[in-house]
């Protein structure tokens, strides 16, 4: 006999609201599908009924995959780990852009309310050069990684650290850095730019170390040496589209790619000097 | 037969512990820590901290995380800070008084001597993540701004706005990069540790599996130390990301490895309410909330379904300031938690379901302003708007306790080595600092304390031993070991039922939620043990895992640590069983005061239960250690 697929439900476990009268949604999903990064991929068409306007996207997927596993599929492979915005694993490009229609947030955070009913939906994993496709949606971001390897860091060694209050930091320095330092390491602004280009993170990463005055001493070889692998990694390069911003889950400002090319050039300019 | 346990702590009184354990441990000269490996197994504040100072000292350390970068460990979610008792407020704080915090927040389950070594270590930790440019919140003179956490009475509390774990793990995770780059640490992203191997009877190494290419690899080391987190999502729903899982700590344990008091989960009061059927998650609203906003419900029945505006003051009932006036609405988690369980059955809960309580701003926002409360939660308002489509603002949040944070892991001794010579666990994988119940901020705290200045200075008192015995990983003993891996996911493979590993995970955490949950009684418990080894049965039998093993393939990674899962919650169920009392986020039903608080009982349960694996099908041999309180009086706890 064939079970059923969910459990009977506990009864200390709330029900639906009464007052909740909206409709259960369906919708035409067009996923992309990719055996590995060899093979050629293409868009595969399913159709998905039933689905709770407050159901999230992702979850929406999942009862896909249940399907698709109960049917004798194989189901869509894509990323995502803490499902509330913060860890920067989901990368899902969704009707074109990157982490959905809901900005800002990442892709976990978008709910199926946000659709219309009936509604064409085309899932793409994020598309950038230096992010290779391990398979269907899900992308190798190991490039972002090897930018902060290179310089994106205060070298502090454990057990070195003067009394915390001894460094001031003003309010207005520590909000800054703060700002900078929200980038979750998505890579959505990669994926929405048309260049790739990785400059909105490595921006961030640069700000932030660079407003705070414990990051004095290695400002100046850590912005060229991350920028430097930014370009090895196969990133393109910045020409102000904004295109990133508009994607950026942790609201990102694209000035600080304005503060990383000032970081960058007064690099330059002291290397010159021999400095 | 009951075993004793021996924590080995150090003589002395007990703030000079630490310092004369350090004095007399054994060190390993800076030439020989290049001889020497070892490995970490996970990369969140403990094992990324702990990487990433053994990289530092001049070891060679392997990190392996599951996820496809250091960075995205769930520590990552934390929002809202971190203790210390820097005293900056000039409001009475002490290493004491963290430490009696903690211990008595613990409800009197947790080791002395680790609870002041951690209060001790909490300041450096502060110092530490200063000087590696986390921005914490700062005043605007410039110094350090604090905030208040459940349990205290004092402000001690470091944050970064809603994102104190995002920013602390950034730290650790740029710090662990540097190391990578210097060559000292070598990070293997996208790899899974499925089994440990003892070679003599110590921990000389792991089994992994590639997550991308699907290959298993052996790894030999001199010391292996776990920091693979906690077992939250056994419940399925919790707060914990996806991926977490139980596997590392749980292969440990099938291995010889003890774990302690698996039973002490905590359910944190203050998520977003469950939604549907299919939710695959449930998402924390951050403790600190409970600062500004104040809890309450209807005082009849009847008002629930009314909007909440148009319920007057006088018909609330602000249940935590009414039954806890000094902490209010600060009171401790589990109390919290249960608080609002009790109200919720009574028929007085709000939203859908009626299993949620009102979490509300209206009072804040009319004394500070709404910029106020914008800078302080604004992202914790943005995420609560995403979910439910309100806004808190505007409304009351409604919020409902979930499953957050294990306070059992694997047994370890006072140097956070288990039973098993050579492994240590650290952070939320280990049982050492919290006792029944951890506090709010404290998790951060430990592990960066244990990853930061703990182990640094513990391990090399073992691996001065071990120079010249690290085994060749072509021993007999990693290829018994990835053997049994091998056929284990064959196993899962050859099944080929008609169920999703999903659907069994969500019905194993309904049963656990309902009876080893917030509540537990006997005949619930044994209910449980009853169904549990009937549900593993049918997942053996019926599971359906597509896909190969040499491949990338989710659903069998899933399969395996949701395998583990369903042998996992018996343990947790005969631990809960076996502790006949009420202590902390452990609540029997048969056991509690008058009023409904937890009793304890410490004539018979001051002790820790670590249990032994006596192989499958086999119930496992408890061991006891018993608590010694030499400085804290026991007490019942009270927050009223």
């Amino acid at each position: 006999m064939r079970k059923p697929s969910v459990p009977p439900r506990d009864p200390s476990t709330p029900l639906r609201s009464a007052q909740d009268d909206r409709e259960p949604m369906n919708f035409k999903l067009k996923i992309w599908r990719q055996r590995d990064a060899k093979s050629r991929g293409k868009l595969v068409n399913y159709d998905i009924r039933d689905i709770s306007p407050d159901t999230s996207f992702l979850e929406m997927l999942d009862i896909l995959n249940e399907h698709l596993i109960r049917t004798g599929g194989e189901p869509v492979a894509f990323d995502s780990d803490c499902r509330e915005g913060i860890c920067g694993t989901c990368s899902l490009t969704v009707n074109g852009e990157a982490h959905g229609p809901d900005h800002p947030g990442a892709v976990c955070e978008l709910y199926m309310r946000k659709f219309r009913d009936g509604e064409t939906i085309t899932v793409e994993p994020f598309r950038v050069g230096a992010f290779p496709i391990i398979k269907d949606l899900v992308v190798d971001r190991s490039s972002l990684d090897r930018i902060v390897q290179a310089g994106g860091f205060i070298s502090a060694r454990a057990g070195s650290a003067p009394e915390a209050n001894s460094i001031l930091v003003s309010k207005y320095d520590a909000d800054l850095a703060m700002e900078a330092a929200a980038c979750i390491g998505c890579g959505a602004c990669a994926a929405a730019c048309p260049n790739a280009s990785a400059m909105l993170f490595a921006a961030a990463k640069v700000s932030h170390l660079s407003f705070l005055p414990q990051g004095a001493p290695e400002r100046q070889r850590r912005v060229l040496k991350m920028v430097h692998v930014m370009d090895e990694q196969g990133f393109g390069n910045c020409t102000n589209t904004y295109e990133c911003e508009a994607v950026c889950p942790a609201k990102i400002s694209a000035s600080f790619i304005a503060k990383l090319n000032r970081e960058y050039a007064r690099a330059q300019f002291r290397q010159r000097l021999g400095e | 037969m009951i075993g004793t346990l021996d924590p080995k702590i150090p003589p002395g009184p007990l703030d000079q512990k630490w310092r004369n354990h350090q004095d007399h441990s054994r060190l390993v000269s800076p030439n020989n820590r290049r001889k020497l490996e070892i490995i970490v197994v996970g990369s969140g504040l403990a094992g990324g901290s702990a990487a990433a100072t053994f990289g530092e000292l001049g070891y060679r350390v392997k990190c392996f995380c599951f996820q496809d970068s250091p960075r995205r460990a769930h520590s990552i979610a934390a929002q809202g800070g971190i203790n210390a008792a820097k005293n900056y407020q000039n409001d009475g704080d002490s290493v004491y008084r963290l430490f009696y915090d903690t211990i008595k927040g613990g409800d009197f389950r947790s080791r002395e001597a680790n609870v002041y070594r951690l209060a001790e270590i909490a300041n450096n930790i502060i110092d530490q993540c200063v000087a590696q440019g986390v921005p914490f919140a700062r005043e605007y003179s410039g110094y350090l701004a604090n905030r208040s956490f459940g349990g205290a009475q004092v402000s001690r509390t470091f944050y970064a706005r809603g994102q104190t774990g995002q920013q602390l793990l950034l730290g650790c995770y740029q710090a662990l990069c540097r190391q990578v780059a210097s060559g000292t640490v070598q990070m293997l992203p996208y790899t899974e540790m499925l089994d440990l191997v003892i070679v003599n009877g110590q921990a000389k190494g792991i089994i992994t599996r590639n997550l991308r290419s699907g290959k298993m690899e052996r790894h030999a080391a001199d010391a292996v130390v776990l920091a693979s987190g906690g077992y939250g999502n056994v419940f399925y729903l919790s707060t914990n990301a996806r991926g977490s899982n139980v596997t590392a700590t749980y292969r440990a344990y099938k291995r010889g490895a003890l774990f302690a008091n698996p039973s002490f989960t905590q359910i944190h009061p203050t998520c977003i309410p469950v939604t549907g059927d299919y939710q695959s998650k449930l998402t924390l609203m951050s403790e600190s909330l409970r600062n500004d906003g104040r809890v309450w419900v209807p005082k009849r029945r009847e008002d629930r379904f009314k909007p909440p505006h148009e319920i007057p003051e006088a018909d609330r009932d602000y249940y935590l300031e009414r039954k806890y006036p000094s902490y209010g609405n600060l009171a401790p988690r589990d109390i919290s938690s249960r608080a609002a369980k009790e109200v919720c059955d009574e028929g007085r809960g709000v939203g859908p379901g009626g299993r949620g309580v009102y979490l509300d701003f209206a009072d804040s926002i009319k004394r500070l302003g709404v910029e106020t409360i914008r800078e302080r939660y604004g992202n914790l308002f943005h995420v609560y708007k995403k979910i439910t489509g309100e806004d808190a603002y505007k409304v009351p949040m409604r919020i409902y306790p979930a499953v957050h944070y294990t306070m059992g892991g694997l047994w370890v001794d006072y140097d956070l080595m288990t039973n098993v010579p050579g492994l240590f666990v650290i952070g939320e994988a280990n049982f050492s600092d919290h006792g029944a119940n951890r506090l709010g901020a404290s998790a951060l705290m430990q592990g960066l304390a244990d990853g930061y200045f703990v182990i640094p200075n513990t391990l090399p008192n073992y691996l001065a031993g071990q120079m010249g015995k690290r085994p060749s990983p072509e021993s007999p003993e990693f290829e018994q070991a990835e053997q049994s891996v091998r056929a284990r996911l064959e196993k899962l493979l050859k099944v080929n039922g008609t169920r999703s590993t999903d659907s069994f995970h969500r019905e194993l955490g309904l049963l656990l939620w309902d009876k080893c949950g917030m509540a537990r009684n006997q005949q619930g418990l044994r209910e449980a043990l009853r169904k549990i080894p009937e549900l593993r049965a049918e997942f053996w039998r019926d599971v359906r895992v597509p896909g190969d093993e040499e491949d990338y393939n989710q659903s069998l990674e899933r399969a395996g640590r949701v395998a583990d899962f369903l042998e996992f919650a018996e343990l947790m169920c005969i631990d809960a069983l076996e502790r006949d009392e009420s202590a902390g986020a452990h609540f029997r039903e048969e056991h509690q005061t008058p009023d409904g608080e937890a009793l304890r009982d410490d004539e018979s349960h001051a002790a820790v239960f670590a249990w032994e694996f006596q192989g499958d099908g086999h119930p496992p041999k408890l061991h006891r250690e018993q608590l010694h309180f030499e400085t804290v009086h026991l007490a019942q706890r009270s927050y009223k």
